[in-house]
């Protein structure tokens, strides 16, 4: 009796054991080797953790950048990349998804990182050139083949039957980019010159116009069906569901829906003026530090800014920082569009925040009203 | 007895058995039975064909070159090593569990089994964002773990917490209410006649369970190669490296590759419909009465060896 | 001290399994779980409150618990239908039929909401024939009570069919025998018998789609006040690096999903003595 007791304790404890056991090689061998050791030089692994649109971006840069830097250390790099919305992402950066870089959609989530998760430090943006963004974008209208709703600016997407397609600015750094460029054409047309912002004399006007910003989006937001989680998302019901009249979308994103979902099916509809997005990049001090891979990282996003970074950064359709090196052929795709900043006219992108889009901002009363 | 939900089938072939002398007239009959099949087809037939026709939308060799391509095979052996390690443990788990719970009473055993089945009414969500709040940097036991560089969240052992959280009680309740019925007198009388508890629990009590056991790790299985919502939490969605097969559909998905996700979706379809035979197999089996339980001839053979 | 809490039995092993038991089911599911509770602690009970009744956060939960509620009751009236059939009535292909009653349980929430959202969209298979009928499927309340009643339906059939089958033929013969009518055997005989069964496969049904998420967010369209469900909430917190927010909204969730387990639990005890006492 009691010797067979003992085997069941044995029996279990040991088939318990062997459990934890695998899991617990699982973890330690899944942060100290690399899967990749090759015969010369110990391969060093990259991660760039993303937002949505820079997919195929990073799938051309990537080992472009391996050639280089294996022509210039002889050592083998392996970038892994992670894509999802910009907030999900720079979220998980924070709660300790390692990433060597970040590539995201805002300089505020690159900033919730340096604030909330102390990985970087809070000057991170002047340590690259162009304010860390290699490359800039704005955004643009996706249309159905020959706009057969004739929208050709802002105003038009609150005529009466235009449905309009973005993503749910909560979750969504683009559909925040949508908003705000929604809102600077409203104020532009209000005010006529966006200098007037910053002169005290009119402090009266810029209120009302504020004010009539405020119910231009609204009304705009009264238009939308769908508030999808991401950009991607967006343009899946767009193109794929056949939902909507017009699509709010990043420009990199709207040509390649057209080169990827049918030329032959949407339009680019430039407006009067946009926004001037500056997508950043950062290396996350914390985590080089610790995995010794800071001088290959930093490298790695100089790199975005080297001559081969740039052309591939204006064949993926966003404008590059340096036009000089880029192909003009690419070039002559972007057409010309007044592009405000975040800074001038919202203050920077946390006080944008605040006001816009945190709980109980505008967005929030936006809807709390409309229902 | 309250306590478990059984959440088991009981299928068709008794029925077929035993049908009662009433039964109402066929076009009732049938009209039921439209009902069954129409409404089973809109919500389920439909859907299940959807995704196996986009999925050869653009021909045999596209879905097979999705398939192969490196990522996706590191999804499906992630997937797979994932369900190797939470379907054994939860196996253990439930049978320890079932143990416990329906041989002995003990005070406050209704509680326990209401919080063996939580895990079922919580939302994916949050499933993994407890996890988060435990092991992530900022969590309870973030800053040891990052001085210590073991990783769990944003890495395999992150995915296999949260998938075992999930698959947490489909072995333990389908046990402990086949144990509940079956009684103690078995267990007890081989004690009695001196045989040891490891050697009861393998030849007594095993065999009678063994079904409703394996009944229980197809469903865990199931389960654990198909969650998405709180593997996605804890994932970290890196390509090749963190992503599930159900993670990668959705990267497919967003990456405008459609033929691709449904070619993945279709496979875990496929696994699910394998999944499905799997369990019609087991039940068929468990149906045959009384051919593998215990007789006498095993509790004299016990007594024998004493 | 372990023999005053437990009955003495000739069978070995308890304190090893419940010790084990105890154990993993701490470090699985308890601890983790109370960081979750630690976490909104630390908010503070006035900003908790102002969280959980937030309009945003109401109109959710009212979606979230209106179509689960929606979705568990067609379950419950279509399972029964369903169940019936299967274990009264003998079809061709009725095997397969019933194998397949467990396929949204196999199928994973992110494939079956892709796969729904295709069919029931403007341009899907089902979709394009609600559309002419003014009927919005994707992107409504409707689409997300669809999601919802499509991962409920086993939970219903497979809690249904164990009880219809152990109906005693004999109480139908006799109610016939006394002139009662089909319908009225169904009602008067039938429906009181198999009600526990019925409320617990309602119960489970609708605490599973209370807390679903993957196949919700394709096919809801994430309105903010109309379509938004509770969980997705959760997210959308989290990414606004509110952490006390989202585990706010969690604890409501996870102490709803507790008392529904309860009543199950108590449902089911009540019945099981109901049979013994009757």
């Amino acid at each position: 009796m009691a010797d067979s007791k003992r085997v069941v304790v044995v029996a279990v404890v040991l088939v318990t054991a062997i459990v934890l056991g695998l899991i617990l090689i699982r973890i330690l061998g899944g942060s100290g080797a690399d899967p990749d050791e090759t015969a010369g030089k110990r391969a060093v692994t990259l991660l760039n953790v993303s937002y949505d649109p820079t997919r195929e971006l990073y799938q051309e840069f990537n080992p472009a950048f391996a050639r280089y830097w294996k022509a210039k250390t002889g050592q083998d790099v392996v970038i892994e990349q992670s894509h999802g919305g910009a907030g999900k992402q720079a979220r998980a950066v924070i709660d300790g998804l390692k990433a060597d870089v970040v590539t995201l959609a805002l300089a505020y989530d690159i900033d919730a990182i340096a604030r909330q998760g102390g990985l970087l430090a809070a000057d991170w943006q002047s340590r690259l050139p162009e304010n860390s963004a290699p490359y800039t974008s704005t955004i643009v209208f996706l249309v159905r083949k020959d706009n057969p709703k004739s929208i050709r600016d802002w105003d038009d997407l609150v005529k009466p039957g235009v449905e309009v397609i973005t993503p749910n600015p909560k979750t969504s750094g683009g559909a925040r980019w949508n908003y705000l460029a929604a809102w600077a054409f409203a104020l532009k047309k209000e005010l006529g010159d966006l200098k007037a912002l910053h002169h005290p004399a009119q402090a009266a006007q810029v209120e009302q116009a504020q004010a009539r910003a405020r119910e231009f989006v609204a009304e705009l937001h009264k238009h939308v069906p769908v508030l999808d989680s991401g950009a991607r998302g967006s343009t899946n019901t767009f193109a794929q569901r056949g939902i909507g009249d017009v699509l709010l979308a990043w420009e990199n994103e709207a040509f390649l829906a057209v080169n990827e979902l049918g030329p032959d099916k949407f339009d680019i509809v430039v407006p009067s003026i946009s926004i001037l997005a500056e997508p950043p990049v950062a290396v996350i001090d914390k985590v080089v530090e610790k995995k010794g891979t800071r001088e290959v990282a930093e490298e790695y996003l100089k790199y975005l800014y080297s001559p081969e970074g740039q052309r591939i950064v204006a064949r993926h359709y966003y404008r590059p920082a340096y036009p000089q090196h880029a192909d003009p052929a690419d070039l002559e795709r972007f057409p010309d569009v007044e592009r405000v900043r975040i800074d001038e006219v919202f203050g920077g992108w946390r006080k944008a925040q605040e006001t816009h889009f945190n709980d109980g901002g505008v967005f929030d009363q936006i809807y709390q009203v409309s229902k | 007895m309250a306590g478990t939900i059984a959440f088991r089938t009981g299928s068709a072939s008794s029925g077929a058995a035993g049908r009662p002398a009433i039964t109402e007239p066929a076009p009732v009959r049938w009209a039921l039975i439209g009902v069954s099949l129409s409404f089973l087809g809109l919500f389920l037939l439909i859907p299940l064909a959807g995704v196996f026709v986009e999925a050869f939308r653009k021909g045999a060799g596209a879905f097979f070159a999705a398939l192969r391509d490196p990522a996706a095979l590191a999804a499906v052996k992630l997937t797979l090593l994932v369900a190797a390690i939470a379907v054994p443990v939860n196996c253990v788990f439930g049978l320890a569990a079932s143990w416990a719970i329906a041989k002995f009473n003990f005070v406050g055993k209704n509680l326990l089994i209401t919080l063996i089945d939580l895990p079922f009414a919580v939302s994916p969500v949050i499933s993994g964002l407890i996890y988060i709040l435990v092991y992530g940097l900022h969590g309870w036991l973030g800053p040891f773990l990052s001085a210590h560089d073991i990783e769990i969240i944003f890495a395999v052992p992150g995915i296999v917490l949260a998938t075992l959280f999930v698959t947490f009680p489909f072995v333990a309740r389908e046990v402990i209410p086949l144990m509940q019925v079956q009684g103690n007198d078995d267990e007890e009388a081989a004690i009695t006649l001196g045989a040891g508890g490891l050697q009861t629990f393998f030849r007594v009590t095993l065999p009678n369970v063994k079904w409703a056991v394996l009944y229980g790790v197809i469903l865990c299985n199931a389960r654990a190669m198909g969650e998405f919502g709180a593997v996605s939490v804890v994932s970290g969605h890196i390509r090749g490296k963190t992503s599930t097969m159900p993670l990668h559909v959705e990267i497919l998905y967003n990456e405008y590759n459609f033929v691709a996700a449904f070619a993945v979706a279709s496979l875990l379809a496929l696994l699910a419909l394998a999944t499905l035979a799997l369990k019609s197999f087991v039940e068929w089996r468990s149906r045959r009465p009384f051919a593998e339980a215990p007789d006498a001839a095993v509790l004299e053979d016990l007594s024998h060896e004493h | 001290m372990r023999l005053r809490i437990k009955q003495p039995s000739v069978l070995p092993g308890f304190g090893l399994t419940l010790g084990f038991t105890l154990l993993y089911l701490s470090a699985i599911v308890l601890i983790p779980l109370a960081a979750l509770f630690l976490k909104s602690a630390g908010m503070g009970w006035s900003s908790f409150w102002a969280t959980v009744t937030s309009p945003r956060v109401v109109a959710a939960y009212k979606l979230s618990f209106g179509a689960a509620a929606i979705g568990a009751l067609i379950n419950a009236v279509f399972g029964f239908v369903v169940a019936w059939s299967l274990v009264r009535y003998s079809f061709p292909g009725k095997r397969i039929v019933d194998a397949m009653v467990d396929l949204p349980f196999a199928l994973p929430t992110a494939v079956s909401g892709i796969a729904l959202t295709t069919l029931y969209s403007r341009n899907g298979w089902i979709g394009q024939y609600l559309e002419p009928l003014g009927i919005q499927a994707a992107f409504s309340p409707l689409g997300v009570t669809i999601a919802l009643t499509f991962i409920g339906l086993p939970f219903v059939v497979r809690t249904l069919q164990p009880a219809l089958e152990d109906l005693d033929p004999d109480m139908e013969e006799a109610a016939a025998s006394l002139g009662a009518s089909r319908w009225r055997t169904l009602r008067r005989v039938i429906l009181p018998t198999v009600l526990p069964s019925l409320l617990t496969g309602f119960a489970l049904a609708f605490a599973r789609a209370l807390g679903e998420y993957g196949s919700v967010v394709f096919i809801s369209g994430n309105m903010p006040m109309r379509t938004e469900i509770a969980p997705l909430l959760i997210v959308a917190k989290l990414e606004q690096y509110d952490y006390a927010g989202a585990t706010a909204i969690a604890v409501v969730m996870l102490l709803i999903s507790f008392a529904i387990l309860l009543a199950i639990n108590v449902i089911q005890w009540v019945a099981s003595r109901h049979r013994i006492g009757g």
